[in-house]
């Protein structure tokens, strides 16, 4: 199916459309069929089932969480990230997908596959990363925080017993990534946060096939998971929701600094790192919010990370909200390259020019790119062939 | 926690099934249709809300485990003094109508020990049968089927019996239900198996919340309850009971106080249990809230513990339901009338 690339982002579909929650599951099961696995559930009818239940099935994707503290009285402190969650016995996590069970607290998500597709790698988006090529995208159910204006929150909110699954164990997965010629596998859709152990081990198996991984991710996670598990990464799309407390305080149900503060880390790591910025009309388009996001982007990772900002469609919880205008994108990236930085794009405005990759010394063209498919690839050695001007990146397999 | 492997109800679906079978050879049915049903009335501007507290200290006899018919008193003594009335259906009567379907949205989140009991809800289904509603017009649900058979509930599906599932059995609604902070899906036995919701929730500490009781209860009916504990749970809590879906449908809530818990929930703390023998109803779910957490800070005063405001976890989100916004029921002790019996 068309559809089956169409999860994230905001262009879904062939015609353009965001997916209801039963084309979702549908485009879900046809991946499930692409992946050569079977005997994915149904979804839920409203009729009661008198199948057994799923209890033994669930305990092959329960395994052990790395980051945790045990606590008096069987309760456990999360350390995967800040919201640091004090987890009783037989409770959840804010995420969902983490359980303690007597004292012990467990990801119930290892393997535990909702969705996987092949998308470009554009698509994440990525544009100084292997452009061009694919890359085998997977998810888990659940998310860290609950943004109101989620694209997947019929995944990133759900309990992982909600959507049917597939178990995909990491060796599994860079099989198919090699199977569909993929140099790349992607953790995102959800939140990769919270299934951090099910990413490190893929990220393991897939380099001993000779496969990176890249994450998608909000960088909402405390220092220590974030080393250990992104450093295994070969390249991060952060998505930056704004440049203000108070809207990740309302909007995403999160903090701001955590997040200020992994771009800091993943800058110090090396990694190569871009960042998304998702503009809500109203809510974080002001002058103010994208000089002081340029600026510090510039002050403290450098002029040369890519931003993107990107369309923002009405979606979950904010509905009443319009499209955000292309002039008010328009008007970000003009604030962003007056303040220094030298790759500023404008993300789900199909055409729209400031989507492809320019010089910042010769302003020639080196990347041309058509809706997620980079069409034009002049980029030699990593410099510009016109003025050798280098342009930092991870640009050739 | 007392299943219903004990005395004469030894089997919650046959009993289920010979309480039908006892009304139509008892001819009763037809009379139960006839009869003009009422539904909960609104509290009337100026009326204060009942909240009974049925208690029998003779509950559990000699032994552990709850006595079924002893329980049955109890529960006929609790909505006598509610509703009045000199026989248990005509008291029902004024709660549900023939050919409504009833679903009972139970607590087992807690494992055995601090779950709503089976006699309890067995006896409510005798009791909603001799109004008139039929066996398989009720529902017996939580949010996990495995949850409810570790406590004693054994489901079943189909056949003219009382139905008795998890939400893990049919799914939640595609669509997004939202009311002020909150957004879910809601069970689809709410939504497609339900037009009365009776809450039978348990009376116990909660780490997070300070208590949960009956408006708690309702995040077992969405799909992300775990999204909606920050904060106290507040203002999610009243937020969720402020969805049409739940809030029409709501017509009475039976709280299972007969063991309760006042330190080390929302998980099964032996050593934090006591056995009050107690119901709680009424159908203000904001004032029942309010008096169940007095009987908590109560019990933990007793055993030398610090009240809930102390520890920095009072449940402010009954105030909040209270509120102007939200209206759910009153917290005001000066328009709340305990009956005890």
């Amino acid at each position: 199916m068309s559809c089956a690339l169409d999860v994230e982002g905001i262009m879904k579909g062939p015609v353009g459309h965001p997916f209801d929650r039963r084309s979702f599951l549908k485009c879900a099961l046809a991946s499930g069929a692409a992946l050569g696995v079977s005997g994915v559930a149904q979804p839920a009818a409203a009729t009661p089932s008198g199948a057994a239940s799923q209890a033994g099935e669930d305990a092959r994707f329960a395994v052990e969480a790395k980051f945790y503290q045990k606590q008096p009285n069987r309760k456990i402190k999360c350390k995967l990230c800040p919201r640091e969650c004090v987890v009783g016995d037989k409770e959840r996590g804010y995420c969902g997908v983490r359980e303690n069970r007597g004292g012990t607290y467990y990801t119930l998500v290892h393997s535990r596959v909702c969705t996987a597709h092949v998308d470009p790698i554009e698509k994440k988006p990525l544009f100084h990363y292997l452009p061009g090529s694919v890359a085998f995208s997977l998810a888990t159910a659940g998310c860290n925080v609950n943004c109101k204006f989620c694209q997947n929150w019929e995944i990133s909110q759900s309990r992982p017993e909600q959507i049917p699954s597939e178990y995909v164990p990491p060796q599994r997965v860079a099989e198919l990534a090699k199977q569909y010629d993929c140099p790349t596998i992607a953790y995102t859709y959800s939140e990769p946060v919270i299934f951090a152990e099910y990413l490190m081990d893929t990220a393991d198996a897939g380099h001993a096939a000779g496969v990176r991984s890249i994450v998608v991710s909000n960088g909402y996670m405390q220092e220590e998971a974030l080393k250990a598990a992104y450093g295994k990464m070969d390249a991060v799309k952060i998505d930056l929701k704004s440049f203000s407390e108070s809207y990740y305080r309302q909007v995403v149900f999160g903090q701001l600094k955590p997040v200020l503060e992994s771009l800091v880390t993943l800058r110090k790591m090396g990694k190569w790192t871009e960042i998304v910025y998702l503009v809500l009309p109203t809510l974080n388009d002001s002058d103010q919010e994208f000089r002081g996001l340029a600026q510090w982007i510039k002050t403290n990772l450098g002029a040369d990370v890519p931003l993107h900002f990107t369309q923002f469609h009405p979606e979950y919880l904010l509905k009443n909200l319009p499209i955000t205008p292309v002039p008010t994108l328009e008007r970000a990236k003009a604030i962003a390259d007056a303040e220094g930085l030298h790759y500023v794009y404008i993300g789900n405005v199909p055409g729209h020019p400031s989507q492809n990759t320019y010089c910042p010394k010769c302003r020639k063209m080196l990347v041309e790119r058509v809706g997620f498919t980079a069409s034009k690839m002049l980029i030699r050695k990593n410099s510009c062939p016109f003025c050798q001007h280098p342009i930092p990146g991870i640009w050739h397999v | 926690m007392s299943t219903m492997h004990g005395g004469s109800r030894r089997d919650f679906l046959s009993r289920s099934l010979t309480g039908a079978a006892f009304l139509c050879a008892g001819g009763s049915m037809g009379a139960l249709a006839a009869a003009e049903p009422v539904a909960a009335e609104p509290i009337a501007v100026g009326a204060k809300s009942k909240v009974v507290v049925a208690r029998d200290e003779l509950l559990r006899g000699t032994g552990a485990t709850v006595d079924s018919q002893r329980m049955l008193a109890l529960l006929d003594r609790a909505m006598q003094a509610l509703f009045g009335g000199d026989h248990p259906a005509e008291r029902w009567r004024k709660l549900v109508r023939p050919g409504e379907t009833v679903s009972l949205k139970i607590n087992t989140l807690g494992g055995r020990g601090i779950s709503t009991n089976v006699h309890l809800v067995v006896a409510i289904c005798e009791r909603l049968q001799e109004a008139g509603i039929k066996a398989s017009d009720i529902v017996v649900w939580d949010r996990d089927s495995d949850e409810m058979e570790r406590v004693g509930f054994h489901v079943a599906i189909g056949g003219d019996r009382v139905q008795c599932f998890g939400t893990d059995r049919v799914g939640y609604e595609e669509e997004l239900a939202a009311w002020g902070s909150v957004g879910g899906c809601l069970s689809k036995i709410l939504t497609q198996r339900s037009n009365v919701l009776i809450n039978v929730p348990v009376l116990k500490d909660h780490d997070g919340a300070g208590v949960t009781i009956a408006l708690k209860n309702m995040y077992g009916v969405i799909h992300n309850p775990n999204k909606y504990h920050p904060n106290g749970c507040n203002p999610y809590v009243a937020d969720l009971n402020m969805l049409p879906e739940i809030r029409s449908r709501m017509r009475l809530t039976i709280c299972d106080a007969t063991t309760a818990m006042y330190e080390g929930g929302p998980g099964y703390k032996p050593e934090h249990c006591w056995n009050a023998n107690a119901l709680l109803v009424s159908t203000d779910p904001v004032a029942l809230d309010h008096t169940g957490w007095r009987m908590i800070e109560r019990k933990r005063a007793e055993k030398g513990l610090k009240t809930l405001e102390a520890e920095d976890r009072a449940p402010h989100y009954i105030a909040t339901a209270a509120d102007a916004e939200h209206r759910l029921g009153t917290n005001d002790p000066r328009k709340i009338s305990v009956i005890e019996v």
